[in-house]
């Protein structure tokens, strides 16, 4: 039962950051390598924010948001913007590029230490029932799963989530009815990147920071993206969630060392019998 | 000119006599390098280029003709390595046998990981690929058998031997073993490149359902180029293993190698069969002095320069640096 919640509060944060995948893919059919990257960008800036200002992540959420924002549309105008039209081979290998080039840049810049905010304002856990949770995992669980809902809220009920919706569907007959592709592609980079930041900043009370920290991250976003189907922001929530009950029953009743394997094992099994995803469109 | 047209002429170098002759001087060149007696900075140079031109060849095979992005392809390397050493350090096997053994499992590994994984196309084929490298790495991190994380120490031999395949007292016989493969690779993928099974990997690069429906069986195509693709980065594995004499997890199945595999060949020309060369020579040396210049970061540096150069490429030339060539060059046949 641990096993389960503990699985479930990890399943909302991957879903968080699954679907800001999901919405850049969705939008121009472009994978971000980059992804897990960017995580650990959020939680880097929310980790000087906390070192050089004193503030706590959860009080500087909005100012990562803005960071990582910036950062995503800076990543649209100077880089996928050039490569919109190519071939996939080439949108894989661009954003790989960015992907290796912002890790290494990290491990240059901060060296490949770990490091941890000390003290945050969440910590310590409650007990319910006999289940201990802690407490900062339970808040990032509980705020992801908001942020997905604000997301979702505004990608299919607001007039501009409309107008994104449209320009995925058809770019071109977005454009001709008046919705700027490249404004939308920029705004889908912002929002996209915006969820990763609500999950960073709430992951770095708890989790250690290091350079690498986001490949295990994208990973997962990957197979989350991939299960839920390519696209579909609503397929991120179920997809996350069971890949976090796999990775911590797995963990539980297996080896906790194979965790990704198992995951990997997932994702082979949907892919090959159901290779649209759950939910997916392509 | 028609699509038609485009695909029968584009990746092969075409040979005339004036090429030949350029290439067996080339070839003769480096057959006599080391009687010039380079320094052993400039062996060592020389052994990176053609180790990385293998590497990115075999990605070549699988990314470039075939079409499939494969992200974890330093798994194959880290499997020729443990396979070589593995057999020389508990049956005392020479590598010499070793490497074969290696290339064999990396070719049974390569169809049964390659079947249920190439019915899978574009993205989806790129992230399992990723999975699949870091698993191994993560497979032979835990695996007591060849000695977890600490992974092999390879006995050494009090003096040069050819049956432990180890030299001490100089680099030249390495040079030669890797000129060696690496110019019967090149060999090899030049034949491939030219022969039907060539034209039908890259129809069923530009356009899978045309292929099919021309009667080219696509999913065993792909298989049989992940195979050839795999049995080629082995080898090169073995070679390395016995050229540093330790083999460990972090160090063979090192995300570096799956990422300068794609890279160099993405940096050369995807799809020809010098571009995985062109590739190297830039990119080796250039590296190893970054790393030489900048040394004792961490060796981010040269995976800083990686990244960059890759956006770069895919930005302005995505064709890569051999198409900078002169048209008549790179399609000879068009002009006859």
């Amino acid at each position: 039962m641990q096993a389960v919640i503990s699985g479930l509060l990890m399943g909302l944060i991957y879903a968080l950051i699954a679907s800001g995948l999901s919405l850049i893919f969705g939008l121009m059919e472009i994978v971000n390598f980059a992804h897990g990257e960017h995580l650990m960008l959020a939680m880097f800036s929310s980790f000087w924010l906390w070192a050089l200002l004193g503030l706590d992540p959860i009080v500087s959420i909005p100012i990562t948001i803005l960071i990582l924002a910036v950062c995503g549309i800076a990543t649209h105008y100077f880089l996928i913007r050039y490569i919109l039209k190519a071939k996939m081979l080439v949108q894989i290998c661009a954003t790989f590029g960015l992907a290796i080039f912002i890790r290494s840049f990290a491990q240059f810049l901060w060296t490949p230490d770990f490091r941890n905010v000390a003290d945050p304002m969440l910590s310590g856990r409650i007990e319910f029932a006999g289940i201990f949770i802690g407490q900062p995992q339970f808040t990032a669980a509980i705020v992801c799963l908001f942020a997905f809902i604000g997301l979702y809220w505004f990608v299919t009920k607001t007039e501009t989530g409309l107008a994104l919706q449209a320009t995925s569907q058809d770019r071109q007959a977005a454009e001709v009815l008046g919705v700027p592709s490249n404004k939308m592609f920029a705004l889908g980079w912002g929002l996209g990147l915006g969820c990763v930041a609500i999950a960073g900043s709430m992951m770095s009370s708890y989790f250690y920071i290091f350079p690498d920290v986001g490949i295990n991250f994208s990973l997962f976003a990957f197979v989350a993206v991939a299960l839920g189907g390519f696209g579909s922001i609503l397929g991120c929530l179920y997809a996350g969630i069971i890949i976090g009950l796999v990775e911590s029953l797995g963990g539980l009743l297996i080896d906790p060392s194979f965790k990704l394997l198992y995951v990997f094992a997932i994702y082979l099994l949907v892919v090959v019998f159901k290779p649209q995803g759950m939910f997916g469109r392509y | 000119m028609s699509d038609l047209n485009l695909a029968k002429q584009e990746p092969v170098f075409n040979t005339n006599k004036s090429m030949v002759y350029v290439l067996f001087g080339f070839l003769g060149f480096l057959i006599l390098f080391p009687v010039l007696s380079p320094g052993q900075f400039l062996l060592h140079l020389m052994i990176m280029i053609f180790m990385h031109a293998v590497i990115s060849q075999s990605w070549n095979i699988i990314g470039g003709f075939s079409g499939q992005i494969s992200l974890g392809h330093g798994a194959f390397f880290g499997i020729g390595a443990y396979a070589s050493s593995f057999f020389y350090v508990e049956f005392g096997l020479t590598p010499w046998i070793g490497i074969i053994i290696g290339i064999l499992i990396c070719a049974v590994i390569a169809i049964l990981v390659g079947i249920p994984m190439l019915r899978l196309s574009g993205h989806y084929f790129a992230i399992a690929t990723l999975l699949v490298g870091i698993s191994f790495q993560i497979i032979f991190q835990r695996w007591d058998l060849v000695g977890a994380a600490s992974g092999l120490w390879i006995p050494l031999t009090s003096e040069d031997s050819y049956y432990a395949m180890q030299f001490h007292s100089s680099k030249t016989p390495y040079y030669y073993l890797f000129l060696i493969f690496f110019v019967i690779i090149f060999f090899i993928t030049w034949l491939i490149s030219r022969s039907k099974l060539g034209y039908r990997l890259r129809a069923v690069r530009d356009d899978a359902q045309a292929a099919q429906s021309l009667g080219i069986d696509v999913a065993k195509h792909k298989i049989i180029a992940f195979a050839i693709s795999a049995m080629m980065m082995a080898p090169m594995g073995s070679l390395f293993a016995q050229y540093i004499l330790i083999v460990d997890p972090d160090r063979m199945f090192n995300f570096e190698i799956s990422i300068i595999a794609l890279l160099i060949s993405v940096l050369g020309g995807i799809g020809y069969v010098w571009g995985p060369l062109v590739g190297t020579i830039i990119l080796i040396p250039l590296a190893e002095y970054a790393r030489i210049f900048f040394g004792g970061t961490g060796g981010a540096v040269d995976l800083m320069v990686y990244g960059i150069v890759l956006m770069i490429i895919c930005v302005f030339k995505p064709s890569g640096i051999i198409s900078l060539l002169p048209n008549h060059i790179l399609h000879r046949e068009k002009k006859r």
